[in-house]
């Protein structure tokens, strides 16, 4: 039996599989190093930096919700200078890609943040998150209009060192049209989708279960949303997809990478099972094996 | 820290809505007071583990126990299951109590509600100190709602009980401060679990004698290991994950000194 090529190359940076873990659900790596051995992973991308330390929401930030959960985290993290310092060294030695989320309210903070990790050794890719739907500024906001998403995907190639992959919201009426504009102005690939705005109510309490009202859905509740939006995304734009939504198992990866997913990530699955990306890697590679896939990538995109 | 396989050994039902699970696991020999387990549901459509205390653990027999409350969805499938089933838990999880601190002093255990099964851990941990280093005394201060209470056999075996309820049908009437106040007692160290409206006279009443206080926090968590920052708690300090006032209950907690956490 031949062995499955597992590799996928995303802008010329080859991973060892497709299988990465999504922003914010998986710190700097070191938390779920004591799970399983990280360079098993395609890459890692780590959560969202700002330019300055961002305090987050208040709490309840998270409720659970049918086959999925609501976050309103508000991308609380120490800011770009301490990302460099404490947690690159650690990613750096992870052995495997490395994805830097860029975090931002304002087209400026995310050049002073892609500015700053220009040129850093370590780095793969930049992350341009333009989907949080927990930051009141920026975020969502910046990334539903096509001429915002252009020029911001603009000044960041600009500055960047580093390919980039601009992240998509779903909460759009036509994926297609951001898509485009990204790669109007010049991204490397896209990722999608970030998670979809929705609101849970305390009935005993009669509040809102999340202190900021509303927060992302993400976990399985989303899946066929991402994959129709992956599949629109890639069939419209010439960029490599980087595929997410409710990913954790094999089966739901190899949907994505099927409706034109060059890679994808796991989220919210690794809450519920630590190794969860491992035993996506495993089951693509035992599907790979199952069809007589020589290479991983020839999944993608194989139903149009 | 691990993911593991557990037999479930021993189901009972406690008092109303208080339930109690033996498990065999691995997690037994390293688990410490204080710290609590994620414990996976087997129902695809309720994915976010949840966080449980550890009532007891037993390193020998590799056993552990879980006393909780039927509260919600989770709860009521957890008290469905059996002896023989298996259950997925993560685990030990957070920072337990410091009871390494509390050898020749006064000890005041504080449990009010829900709140009281980490703390018969504790007081069985501080049992089995080593001799120089066990507390001179263990009062235990439970707050229960009535007399339909739950593991106070185990409290009485290793320290001296004050209990309250709400409907005044056993103890003082009243909170478990008004208890502790009535039977006159002094400590020197206190360690405590429950509503954060109890942790916030508590903490009053550690600044008016001096006793040093930690207290156990509660939050609605995701990932329960330190990554997804769902879990805060305000500090007084800057924290040292985010460099702002924000530190994480699952992994700089559960237990912090009750001058680290804001309780306002």
């Amino acid at each position: 039996m031949k062995d499955v090529d597992m590799r996928v190359s995303i802008a010329g940076v080859t991973l060892k599989n497709p299988v990465i873990t999504a922003s914010g659900t998986f710190g700097s790596g070191m938390e779920y190093s004591r799970f399983f051995d990280l360079k098993r992973l395609g890459g890692i991308t780590a959560k969202g930096v700002s330019l300055v330390p961002w305090e987050g929401n208040p709490v309840p930030r998270i409720a659970e919700v049918p086959s999925g959960m609501l976050n309103a985290i508000g991308l609380q993290n120490p800011g770009v200078e301490v990302f460099l310092e404490r947690d690159l060294p650690f990613l750096r030695n992870a052995g495997c890609a490395v994805i830097v989320n860029v975090a931002g309210h304002e087209p400026e903070e995310y050049y002073g943040v892609v500015e700053r990790l220009n040129g850093v050794p370590g780095i793969d890719f930049l992350e341009i998150n333009i989907s949080c739907p927990n930051v009141k500024a920026g975020g969502i906001t910046l990334g539903t209009d096509p001429k915002m998403i252009e020029e911001l995907t603009r000044g960041c190639k600009a500055r960047a060192s580093q390919p980039v992959i601009m992240k998509l919201t779903p909460n759009v009426t036509d994926i297609r049209v951001t898509a485009k504009a990204c790669e109007a102005g010049g991204a490397d690939a896209i990722s999608l989708i970030n998670t979809l705005t929705g609101m849970k109510i305390d009935i005993e309490r009669q509040t809102f279960a999340l202190a900021n009202r509303t927060g992302g859905l993400s976990g399985p509740a989303i899946r066929p949303v991402a994959v129709r939006m992956v599949y629109e995304a890639a069939n419209a734009v010439s960029l490599p997809v980087i595929g997410m939504g409710g990913i954790c198992t094999a089966e739901d990866a190899i949907e994505f990478m099927l409706a034109g997913a060059t890679a994808v990530a796991v989220g919210m699955a690794s809450f519920a099972d630590p190794c969860a990306a491992i035993d996506v890697i495993d089951g693509i590679y035992d599907y790979c094996v199952r069809h007589g896939a020589e290479k991983a990538a020839d999944l993608v995109g194989a139903v149009r | 820290m691990k993911k593991d396989t557990a037999v479930i050994l021993k189901t009972e039902i406690l008092a109303e809505g208080i339930h109690s699970m033996t498990l065999r696991t691995d997690i037994a020999e390293t688990a410490k007071a204080g710290q609590f387990v994620s414990v996976c549901l087997n129902d695809r459509t309720r994915l976010l583990p949840r966080p449980i205390s550890i009532c007891s653990a037993d390193a020998a027999e590799k056993t552990i126990r879980l006393v909780y409350r039927v509260q919600g969805s989770g709860t009521m499938q957890m008290s469905t299951w059996q002896k023989g089933d298996t259950v997925q838990l993560i685990g030990p999880l957070g920072k337990g109590f410091p009871t390494e601190e509390a050898g020749g002093k006064r000890v005041l255990l504080v449990g009010g509600g829900i709140g009281i099964p980490p703390l018969v851990f504790a007081a069985e941990q501080l049992l089995k100190e080593a001799d120089g280093q066990k507390p001179c005394e263990i009062v235990f201060a439970a707050g229960y709602r009535s007399d339909d209470t739950y593991l106070l056999p185990e409290i009485e075996a290793c320290a001296r009980a004050v209990i309250s309820t709400d409907d005044g049908s056993l103890g003082t009437a009243g909170t478990v401060l008004d208890a502790i106040r009535a039977n006159g007692i002094d400590a020197d160290l206190i360690f405590a679990c429950g509503p954060k409206v109890m942790l916030r006279a508590l903490k009053a009443y550690a600044e008016e004698t001096g006793a040093v206080l930690y207290v156990s926090m509660e939050e609605r968590m995701a990932c329960g290991v330190g990554a997804c920052l769902g879990c805060v708690t305000k500090t007084t300090a800057t924290d040292s994950h985010s460099m702002v006032k924000n530190a994480r209950v699952c992994t700089d907690g559960p237990v912090f000194s009750a001058e680290e956490v804001d309780l306002s």
